[in-house]
């Protein structure tokens, strides 16, 4: 069984979603978070300077 | 001169306290009550609960830095305000019991001109029996990462934990909120999580059962009703964000729980369908209610006045609409706005200690008549927002007299950002990254999830952990005053 089905099974029904290997792999993939970091960075400051 | 107290030196009254000081200058006197010795990142409490960090990493002595801002600092309670003074004293005063070694006990009263409550929650260990040891303390049933004490101890349990699996034991986790009132459902959303990965790398994952049991009616409420976020180009609802982790995790779920007793081994609890069960565990960390601390109010002639400057939960009284009302009329208005004390000008309230007017989320009762519902969070990033625009009111009103402006800081009007961490590596561990803007939904302004979903994001990778690193070394450096300090937001 794959790891994202695993809390699909009979006696375990889940209605929510699992992410797969690819969206996994991009949660620790390096080069792909820096550019998250800097979005979410730019994201949170506009928040903050929202918020004062 | 003037004189301005502040009772508290948490995240709030630390915020007030500092900036007060730095604006003041010497000409005035800012002076706080704390009953501890040390501040404290309470955050990273987590990352001390599963043994990652030390509690020496997310405290420090207050004592030194209020020396250097030249804020007096009395390591004691607040016991009473007198806001009109007494019979033998005109001014207003605060009554104050000393904790610290060496007149511990003591008390003492200290004259104001204008008054800060920052004093942050009382852990309201006993609102569940077994939950506290009758004393107003954690009892032995359970662990907590509210303090970085109990952090220290959660973590010595759970050490015990992993070896017992580690030696052929399965163990039960249970985390989440210990009664139905309970706010605060991030600290051990991201607990519960840190747990699942301690679990993982030390090889024992397959050996324990974790579970989540919250007073929260769906999974992804936190206090706030829950919100709506752009993931994946996407509008998704919380429910589905946090569902998606725990299932991901292994982690089940219990909700819309009143956990009504606790035992050595096993609670009891009672379910919005008005049902009742147990759940035992080895391993169990209940967030406890938040109240109050408790602090009395008297006139000039002595009368007890408590009803007038607090609400019944024991939180100040502010610029709130507190009008009983059903969920359908809430309005985004209601919140405060200046935290001002509507009966006495010179008082406010800020962070945690306010009363706020209502819920976030919609309340909830058993057919049993047992309420439960998530109460509003008021920590971390709000809390600093609050407590400087408080700074900046007294300031004003001392600096331009009593009718200065007063500075707002609606939390309607003001976004957060939670960062909850599953794992500490810098390469491994990853996080829950969320930001909700405003934290209470203002439905006339965003009609469709009453959040500005261009602000209201949420995502799970590294990029979030390293975030909550920065967070943690940021924050303890602009508490301790460091240079450059004021140039990092709240």
């Amino acid at each position: 069984m794959k790891e994202e089905e695993l809390n699909f099974g009979k006696e375990k029904f889940s209605l929510t979603m699992i992410p797969g290997n690819a969206t996994r792999s991009m949660r620790t993939c390096v080069v792909w978070q820096f550019i998250r970091f800097l979005v979410l960075n730019v994201k949170m400051i506009i928040v903050v300077r929202k918020s004062h | 001169m003037a004189r301005l107290v502040v009772l508290g030196g948490g995240v709030s009254g630390h915020t007030t306290a500092t900036f007060a000081a730095k604006w003041l200058g010497s000409k005035h006197e800012v002076v706080v009550v704390t009953p501890n010795s040390k501040w404290n990142w309470i955050p990273s409490n987590i990352w001390v609960g599963v043994g990652q960090m030390t509690k020496e990493e997310v405290t420090f002595d207050l004592a030194p830095v209020y020396k250097k801002a030249g804020i007096i600092y009395h390591q004691a309670k607040a016991v009473s305000i007198n806001p009109e003074g007494s019979a033998s004293n005109e001014k207003p005063f605060v009554t104050i019991e000393y904790t610290e070694a060496g007149k511990a006990g003591e008390t003492e009263i200290v004259e104001y001109d204008y008054l800060v409550n920052a004093t942050g929650p009382k852990l309201n260990f006993d609102a569940t029996p077994g939950l506290g040891d009758g004393n107003g303390q954690m009892g032995d049933n359970t662990v907590s990462v509210c303090t970085a004490e109990h952090a220290v101890h959660a973590s010595h349990k759970l050490a015990e934990a992993i070896e017992k699996m580690k030696g052929g034991t399965r163990q039960k986790f249970l985390v989440g909120t210990g009664h139905g009132l309970c706010t605060c459902q991030g600290a051990a959303f991201e607990y519960v999580f840190n747990i699942e990965n301690e679990c993982r790398k030390a090889g024992v994952r397959d050996m324990a059962d974790i579970k989540w049991i919250s007073n929260e009616s769906f999974l992804g409420d936190f206090g706030m009703g829950g919100l709506h976020m752009k993931v994946g180009g996407y509008v998704v609802s919380s429910k589905l964000f946090a569902e998606s982790l725990y299932a991901e995790r292994g982690v089940d779920w219990l909700i819309g729980a009143h956990t009504s007793k606790v035992e050595k081994g096993k609670v009891e609890y009672e379910l919005l369908d008005g049902s009742k069960g147990e759940e035992a565990f080895d391993f169990a960390m209940l967030i406890p209610p938040f109240a109050g601390v408790g602090l009395k109010a008297y006139d000039k002639a002595g009368e007890d006045i408590t009803g007038t400057v607090f609400a019944p939960n024991g939180f100040m009284k502010v610029d709130a609409d507190y009008t009983a009302k059903p969920y359908a009329e809430w309005r985004a208005s209601d919140w405060p706005r200046t935290y001002q004390n509507p009966t006495y000008s010179n008082m406010f309230a800020a962070g945690i200690a306010f009363a706020p007017p209502h819920l976030i989320s919609k309340p909830m009762k058993s057919p049993n008549g047992t309420p439960i519902n998530p109460t509003p969070p008021r920590t971390g990033m709000p809390s600093g927002i609050i407590g400087k625009a408080v700074a900046y009111s007294v300031c004003d009103m001392i600096k331009k007299g009593d009718k200065a402006h007063l500075h707002e800081a609606s939390m309607a009007e003001m976004g957060a950002a939670c960062v909850a961490s599953a794992g500490k590596g810098v390469l491994t561990g990853t996080a829950a990254a969320m930001t909700v803007y405003p934290v209470v939904p203002d439905f006339e302004k965003y009609p469709g999830t009453g959040r500005d979903t261009d602000y209201t994001f949420g995502e799970v990778g590294l990029a979030g952990h390293w975030i909550k690193h920065i967070l943690h070394f940021l924050f303890i450096y602009k508490a301790k005053l460091n240079p450059g300090w004021t140039l990092i937001p709240e």
